[in-house]
């Protein structure tokens, strides 16, 4: 059982939680994310590790409610337990003095894009962090963020905080007024139709560009071939041979159409879940 | 040879839930001997002085010896016979492909039918597991760590055995729950999860401690368990987890799984019973499993318990080669899986929404037999056709998952990624470090994977001893 030492609530669907977990905080580097299961009837989820203390032997996630698991994981509190947290898993960021890089973090992306733009600017690198989201509300770790990066954009789609416009914005016009030969890499890591539009960008200006992929998983081991994906023309296994990919190779398309496999059914786990009809969850 | 006595010429039949009913519930299949029957049916053993089965047997249970206490009535005796050889009774009385290993060689084969050796181990373990079982020795401590990584059969009888000679043994196991493929591949309605679970609990009971959720080469490499653990020896039993695909156009159209996924999705994750366990799982009306072996008619049959109308097995070669265990090939066909023989896809087609809607298929003939003995099946030129399916699952075989042996420093690796190891002694190229089963040998059987631990064991075991001088 894995103990749910701290909860912060960002907004009414993204928070953040301090899991207790020594073999997961004694080894894992920025990029890696973990498998948990909250209970025995439960799915077994990926999420980023967002943060780690490998004094206090912590690990820290941040997400966002979409569907049946991650609405219950948003209900619990502090002192509650998981049932299952395996990790570090997946392949680590590569980490070098690049010269400057750009670390993009779309919505709840942040999360992700947090620990990796702290170690690039470790290496040496000149990090320009960019982090968007939909609106004010939906916006966490500008502090944290800030610290990590040399330099740090901040944009909403609404406009309600600092500028309006989407991170692919702020992206073209640093990469038009830096010059293209100057930025070595950029990292972007959000939800996909974001992380494509990025590509796109880069894509014209020809920076290579690594993004995060969120294929569906189950065990997150290389076991199963959920999560694979078409990277280069060659199929690939996004947890072991991922996350992170050159995101001009990703076939996206391919990877959002796999992402959908069970739409219908996650629907059907939701209204099961918030069922309130007095069945007490029954079919 | 024994007394002269009638002959039975056939084995005892095996109860079974009704074909009809059983495809459509997860449910044991075969349901066990009472009493009556397993003694009736051990009557039937001759008591070969030569002892013929036991030498089919990979870890030559004591079988005459066995059968002979069961005819007597004396099953707790029986089933501590077969202790002696075999660690996990109950799983290999369900499972083992007899009719290759002991039955084959049973001298009642020769005229008649063999006697169900199977069937009576499986009788004796389940006669225990439903009184409670009782604890073996275990010797004094020695003061050595053992860590086994991975909890299939292999490990699980490595990890038994080196306990009762008093080594403080750790699993450490990559998913949530021990017992590797025999919880996540083979489906409940062969081996029910709570038989497995009874072993695990009984190498609990031994001391062994069982760390799930550790994926070793990630949270620790071997070599930071031997150095910074204080591990004095490694067993890998990471068995053959990593699955093939056919590299065919479309296969990553949504509707095609691997076996390991449909099968993972299904038993370990209880998808079964999707919405009140949280992982679903997709089966339409058509469904098409490519491969011939056990894995794949565990595919066709859970589909068809999952609500597929049609659940196809599509093999390059002839009923003949189909590589799975006898029961299992009459239990699909009795259930209504169909056969596609003869027939491999050359691509999967899509949907305008990336799901699945065809495969494009060729049929084969059998051409002269190749380096295993088996016919080769031949291409027939012309022959392509078009089947409708709406889902795959692919059941090609599957490899060693990579992820230990790639982070182990200094370990041998074989021309597909496996451990070499040697088969008497299940040593590796790397000092203090053995492996053994399907990491080994390839995907291959539960007995062979638990031999190889159990002679690793021996080993492991030696090395520790002759370390203390
Ligand atoms: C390597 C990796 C790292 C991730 N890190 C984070 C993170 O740090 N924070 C975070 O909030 N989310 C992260 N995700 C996504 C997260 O795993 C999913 O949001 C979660 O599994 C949804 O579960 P659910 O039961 O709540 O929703 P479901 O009911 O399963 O799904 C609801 C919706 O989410 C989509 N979805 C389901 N599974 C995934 C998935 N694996 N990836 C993306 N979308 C999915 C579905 O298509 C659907 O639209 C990560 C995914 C991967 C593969
Ligand atoms: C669907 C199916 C049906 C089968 N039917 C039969 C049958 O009827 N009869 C028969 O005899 N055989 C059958 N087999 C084959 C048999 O199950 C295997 O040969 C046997 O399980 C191999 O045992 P093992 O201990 O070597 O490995 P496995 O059972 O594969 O166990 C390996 C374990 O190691 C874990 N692991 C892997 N990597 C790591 C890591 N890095 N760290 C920690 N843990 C790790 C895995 O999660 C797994 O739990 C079947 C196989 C399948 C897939
Ligand atoms: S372990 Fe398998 S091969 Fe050996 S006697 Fe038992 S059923 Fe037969
Ligand atoms: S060969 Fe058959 S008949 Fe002879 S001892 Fe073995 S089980 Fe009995
Ligand atoms: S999640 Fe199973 S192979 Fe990647």
């Amino acid at each position: 059982m894995f103990k749910i030492l701290e909860k912060r609530v960002f907004s009414p669907i993204i928070k953040e939680m301090v899991i207790e977990a020594p073999r997961v905080a004694k080894k894992c580097q920025p990029g890696q994310f973990v498998i948990l299961r909250i209970d025995d009837a439960g799915e077994r989820i990926p999420l980023t590790i967002a943060d780690f203390d490998r004094e206090k032997g912590t690990i820290t996630i941040v997400y966002q409610e979409v569907g049946k698991t991650t609405k219950q994981l948003g209900a619990m509190e502090a002192g509650d337990y998981l049932k299952d947290f395996v990790g570090p898993l997946g392949t680590p960021s590569h980490i070098e003095n690049f010269g400057t890089v750009i670390c993009v973090g779309g919505g709840v992306g942040v999360a992700p894009v947090f620990p990796i733009a702290r170690a690039l600017k470790e290496a040496g690198n000149h990090v320009i962090g960019i982090m968007g989201s939909r609106t004010k509300e939906l916006m966490f770790w500008e502090d944290k963020m800030r610290e990590a990066c040399t330099e740090l954009f901040v944009t909403t789609d609404d406009g309600s905080y600092v500028r309006k416009g989407f991170v692919t914005d702020v992206l073209k016009e640093i990469i038009e007024e830096r010059g293209k030969e100057n930025i070595a890499m950029v990292l972007a890591i959000g939800p996909q139709p974001m992380m494509r539009a990025c590509c796109n960008v880069t894509k014209e200006y020809g920076v290579k560009t690594i993004v995060s992929l969120n294929a569906l998983m189950v065990d997150g081991t290389g076991m199963c071939g959920c999560c694979r994906v078409t990277v280069g023309g060659k199929t690939r296994f996004v947890c072991v041979d991922g996350p992170e990919f050159d995101g001009h190779e990703v076939d996206f398309a391919e990877l959002a159409r796999r992402g959908a496999t069970f739409r219908a059914e996650e629907q059907r786990a939701m209204e099961h879940h918030t069922c309130q009809c007095g069945c007490g969850g029954g079919k | 040879m024994a007394e002269k006595k009638q002959i039975i010429p056939e084995k005892h039949p095996m109860p079974a839930q009704d074909p009809v009913e059983r495809a459509h519930n997860f449910n044991e299949v075969a349901l066990g001997y009472d009493e009556e029957t397993a003694v009736a049916e051990a009557q039937r053993c001759l008591q070969c002085k030569k002892e013929p089965c036991r030498q089919g047997c990979p870890v030559e249970v004591l079988i005459p010896q066995f059968i002979k206490l069961v005819a007597e009535r004396d099953f707790a005796g029986a089933i501590r016979k077969i202790k002696e050889k075999n660690a996990l009774p109950a799983v290999c009385g369900r499972v083992c492909p007899q009719e290759n290993q002991c039955e084959k060689y049973c001298t009642m084969g020769k005229k008649y039918q063999p006697v169900a050796i199977g069937r009576l181990e499986r009788f004796c373990a389940d006669w225990e597991l439903a009184r409670g079982v009782e604890a073996p020795a275990v010797a004094p401590p020695t003061g050595f760590k053992v860590a086994i990584v991975g909890s299939g059969p292999s490990g699980l009888t490595c990890a038994a055995d080196l306990a009762k000679k008093g080594h403080d043994v750790t699993i450490f196991e990559a998913l949530h729950v021990a017992g590797g493929v025999l919880m996540y591949g083979i489906p409940e309605f062969r081996l029910p999860k709570k038989v497995v679970q009874a072993e695990v609990e009984n190498l609990k009971k031994l001391g062994v401690h069982i760390e799930t959720n550790a994926v070793v080469g990630k949270f620790a490499t071997v070599d930071e368990l031997m150095e910074e653990e204080g591990f004095d020896a490694v067993y890998i039993g990471t068995g053959a987890g990593l699955p093939h695909f056919m590299g065919i156009p479309g296969e990553n159209s949504c509707g095609v799984y691997s076996a390991n996924e449909f099968l993972t999705r299904t038993n370990l994750m209880k998808a079964y019973c999707f919405p009140e366990c949280d992982t679903p799982i997709k089966v339409g009306k058509k469904v098409a499993v490519l491969g011939g072996g056990n894995v794949a008619m565990d595919g066709a049959r859970t589909a068809l318990r999952l609500g597929a109308e049609e659940s196809w097995i599509v093999y390059r070669r002839s009923e003949k080669e189909l590589p799975a265990r006898h029961e299992e090939v009459e239990h699909a066909i009795e259930e209504g899986v169909k056969f596609a023989l003869l027939t491999s896809p050359t691509e999967i087609i899509a949907d305008e929404n990336g799901w699945v809607k065809a495969m494009r298929c060729i049929k084969y003939e059998l051409g002269e037999p190749d380096a295993s003995g088996r016919c080769r099946p031949v291409p027939i030129e012309g022959s392509e056709f078009t089947m409708e399916v709406d889902t795959v699952v692919v059941a090609i075989g599957q490899g060693p998952n990579p992820l230990v042996p790639r982070t182990t420093k200094g370990l041998e690796l074989g021309k597909k990624g496996n451990i070499v190891a040697n088969l008497e002694t299940g040593a590796t190229s790397k000092p203090g470090v053995y492996a053994g089963g399907d990491v080994v040998t390839g995907a291959a059987t539960v007995i062979l994977a638990m031999g190889a631990g159990r002679v690793a064991a021996n080993s492991i075991h030696d090395y520790l001893m002759n370390k203390n001088k």
